[in-house]
């Protein structure tokens, strides 16, 4: 029998098979157009941005646009010794329309972070081609070298070339406390001057203790509203949910209000005697304040998913364990305790991805030691203006947390987060 | 949770310590609330418990810091409170469409990539906030939609779409797609379907989303602070400017008021959970 004669045919003499895909590819079509609005919005709003970002953090194309004759001369120069009189040429050429367009001092600052003393040698160049001092009739070259002695130190023309690509990913070094030394390699910055990396460790430490905490006072109580009965963990459940559900600020000012040196938890330790009452010890504005506050606000997200899990354990498990003549202890670290590690999993992830990107409560309650890489970006933001910096930052913070969402997504599958 | 006669006494021992332990934790997390209910009727300047209040001296207590949270002339709680709710309002809105809609494809069986258009979809609620900030910052700038309503409720819609997302996918899960079919067979149109069968039966999720969305607009400060000006301050910004200045204790009084708030979501978003099993059938 030759396949055509098998084939089963539609009403309308098409073949079932392509029928039926062609009506497979409708459903198809239909079923994306209706996560196109969302998808469209957020890859319009939000991914792009993102890609922006980026785009930012290794954007470079401020000087590669102000000296563009300077560098097309200078790719000629071995930048061992000085340049020749082209280079001057065109860095002159390129200079009166900064002057002109009075951009000479963007450019300084610029030049300036590369290596320190462009400021005050670009400000007297600015000078002489103000007066017009400068006879371009002449070697340009040397009446620029006889502007200032650091014109003739070559090291500030090298400082220049390295300025030349229109990317950079220096923002990244800055970002791990290094930079790019004067002959192109990497160098750390001074030991006391790495700031960037003690907030790194920082965060990461107080992500790590805060989900460690979390784990170990959400494990047992998850347990208990899992096992006790419906009428009583749904009374409980409440003191979960309500904090869940309550303002962030709300709960950082509580914290504020109970931590505070006059406060109710320092109230309670005079009256335990276990503090003096004119000793109290500084509760926030430092790190054991932001322990204390984002575990308590954290601490329903490790509660939610190590309750769900715990609810579909039966409790005849732990019956067949004991009655096979395992005590209560074994029974749980053999049975119980493996059965919840997929929720163990969840809740760590969850609160692990949410403190790394905290900002909110540590800037509140952290004082200077509690300080994480968020507020940096903050600050960067909003004070310093240095918008690539905190792109920079920003991406490789969410560099790791998409690892770690890639963990989640790998154990847990991103479909399973339950909300409540 | 009452232990059988014959447990030995170590056990006994271990399972009333790890009550204790239970005990300390529940209070640890909801006794922080209720440090603000008193506080906030205090007829003092201080954020401390005075001596008054200590006694239940009813003349310790007082309403002026709702007094003056409401009729205070400096205080902005009015223009603030006005534009959250805007805001929550419109955020809530656009965010239950684009995400029913969104969530109703991503249930079909059809649905090409659904893994990669999901983890892309639920992305704002992974991303940290500061990082959402910035990039949403990047975009409202450049769309010149900085420090206006319309950028916040956008901004908003981003962040609160995941969550309605979610929830109504969860409610399509075990959804009898059959009474859909009925509806067509018997010769409704798909927006008729929708309105008269789909709809009802997903409305708990729905709602459920929703409400998530209205709370993480509601109390999101992270990407207004990018992006409020003076005119879009809402009540977070205010109470982050007045946590950071000084603790007054209108403060507070807002806080119970908010606190009213979240007490009456929970409620609404726990019936709603259990309508919405009742309804696909799910027996606990």
């Amino acid at each position: 029998m030759s396949s055509e004669t098998q084939q089963i045919l539609t009403t309308d003499g098409i073949p079932l098979s392509v029928s039926l895909k062609k009506a497979e590819r409708k459903n198809k079509i239909k079923a994306f157009l209706l996560v196109v609005p969302l998808l469209l919005f957020l890859i319009i709003t939000y991914i792009l941005p993102i890609g922006d970002m980026f785009m930012r953090s290794i954007d470079d194309k401020m000087v590669t646009n102000m000296l563009p004759k300077t560098f097309t001369a200078m790719e000629k120069w071995d930048g061992k010794e000085m340049p020749p009189e082209e280079v001057f040429v065109g860095f002159y050429s390129d200079f009166k329309i900064l002057v002109k367009n009075k951009e000479h001092g963007k450019l300084a600052q610029r030049l300036n972070k590369e290596k320190n003393g462009f400021n005050s040698i670009i400000k007297k160049l600015f000078r002489q081609v103000q007066r017009n001092k400068i006879d371009e009739g002449q070697s340009i070259k040397e009446q620029i070298m006889k502007v200032h002695k650091r014109w003739r130190d070559v090291e500030y023309w090298q400082a220049i070339k390295r300025t030349a690509p229109p990317y950079t990913t220096a923002k990244y070094l800055k970002g791990v406390d290094m930079y790019y030394g004067p002959d192109g390699n990497i160098l750390q910055v001074d030991e006391d001057r790495r700031i960037h990396r003690i907030l790194w460790l920082r965060t990461l430490e107080i992500a790590f203790f805060v989900t460690l905490f979390s784990f170990l006072m959400g494990y047992p109580i998850a347990h208990l509203l899992a096992t006790l009965p419906m009428k009583y963990s749904n009374l409980l459940m409440i003191c979960v949910l309500l904090p869940f559900w309550t303002s962030l600020l709300v709960r950082t000012a509580s914290w504020m209000i109970l931590l505070q040196q006059q406060g109710i938890v320092n109230d309670f330790f005079v009256m335990i005697g276990l503090v003096a009452d004119d000793n109290r010890p500084e509760m926030m504005y430092n790190k054991v304040g932001t322990y204390v506050a984002m575990t308590q606000i954290l601490l329903p997200f490790m509660v939610l998913p190590l309750y769900s899990v715990m609810k579909t354990i039966s409790p005849s498990l732990m019956r067949a364990g004991k009655s096979l003549g395992g005590t209560p202890f074994v029974a749980f670290w053999k049975i119980y305790f493996p059965l919840t590690i997929p929720g163990i999993g969840a809740g760590c992830l969850l609160v692990f991805i949410l403190a790394i990107g905290y900002y909110i409560t540590p800037a509140l309650v952290g004082g200077a030691s509690g300080t994480l890489i968020s507020n940096q970006i903050a600050y960067h933001m909003k004070t310093t203006l240095d918008w690539s910096f905190a792109s920079a930052m920003g991406l490789m913070l969410l560099t790791g947390v998409l690892v770690v969402y890639w963990i989640y997504n790998k154990l847990v599958g991103v479909d399973n987060i339950k909300l409540g | 949770m009452a232990l059988p006669k014959y447990t030995e006494t170590r056990y006994r021992v271990w399972h009333y310590s790890y009550l204790f332990i239970c005990a300390c934790v529940f209070i640890f997390l909801i006794a922080p609330l209720f440090v603000i209910f008193p506080l906030s009727f205090n007829a003092e300047e201080f954020l401390v418990f005075s001596e008054g209040m200590k006694n239940l001296d009813p003349d310790a207590f007082s309403l002026r810091w709702y007094k003056d949270m409401i009729y205070g002339t400096k205080n902005p709680w009015g223009l603030a409170a006005k534009n959250s709710f805007i805001i929550a309002i419109f955020a809530t809105i656009g965010s239950i469409i684009l995400g029913t809609l969104a969530a109703l494809g991503l249930s079909s069986r059809y649905m090409p990539y659904k893994g990669i258009i999901m983890a892309t979809l639920i992305s704002p609620m992974i991303v940290p906030l500061i990082i959402s900030g910035v990039a949403i910052f990047f975009f409202m700038a450049k769309a010149g939609l900085a420090a206006t309503h319309t950028g916040i409720v956008l901004a908003h819609i981003i962040l609160g779409t995941p969550f309605v997302v979610i929830t109504v996918t969860a409610t399509l899960t075990g959804f009898d797609h059959s009474v859909t079919r009925a509806a067509s067979s018997l010769g409704s149109n798909p927006v008729n379907t929708f309105m008269k069968i789909t709809l009802p039966l997903i409305l708990p999720g729905v709602i459920s989303g929703g409400l998530f969305a209205f709370v993480t607009s509601f109390d999101e400060v992270v990407v207004v602070l990018f992006l409020a000006g003076l005119e879009n301050t809402t009540i977070p910004i205010q109470m982050w400017t007045g946590l950071r200045e000084q603790l007054s204790p209108t403060i507070l009084a807002v806080a119970t008021c908010l606190i009213v708030l979240s007490t009456l979501i929970l409620v609404s978003a726990e019936l709603l959970r259990r309508r919405s099993e009742r309804l696909r059938g799910i027996n606990r």
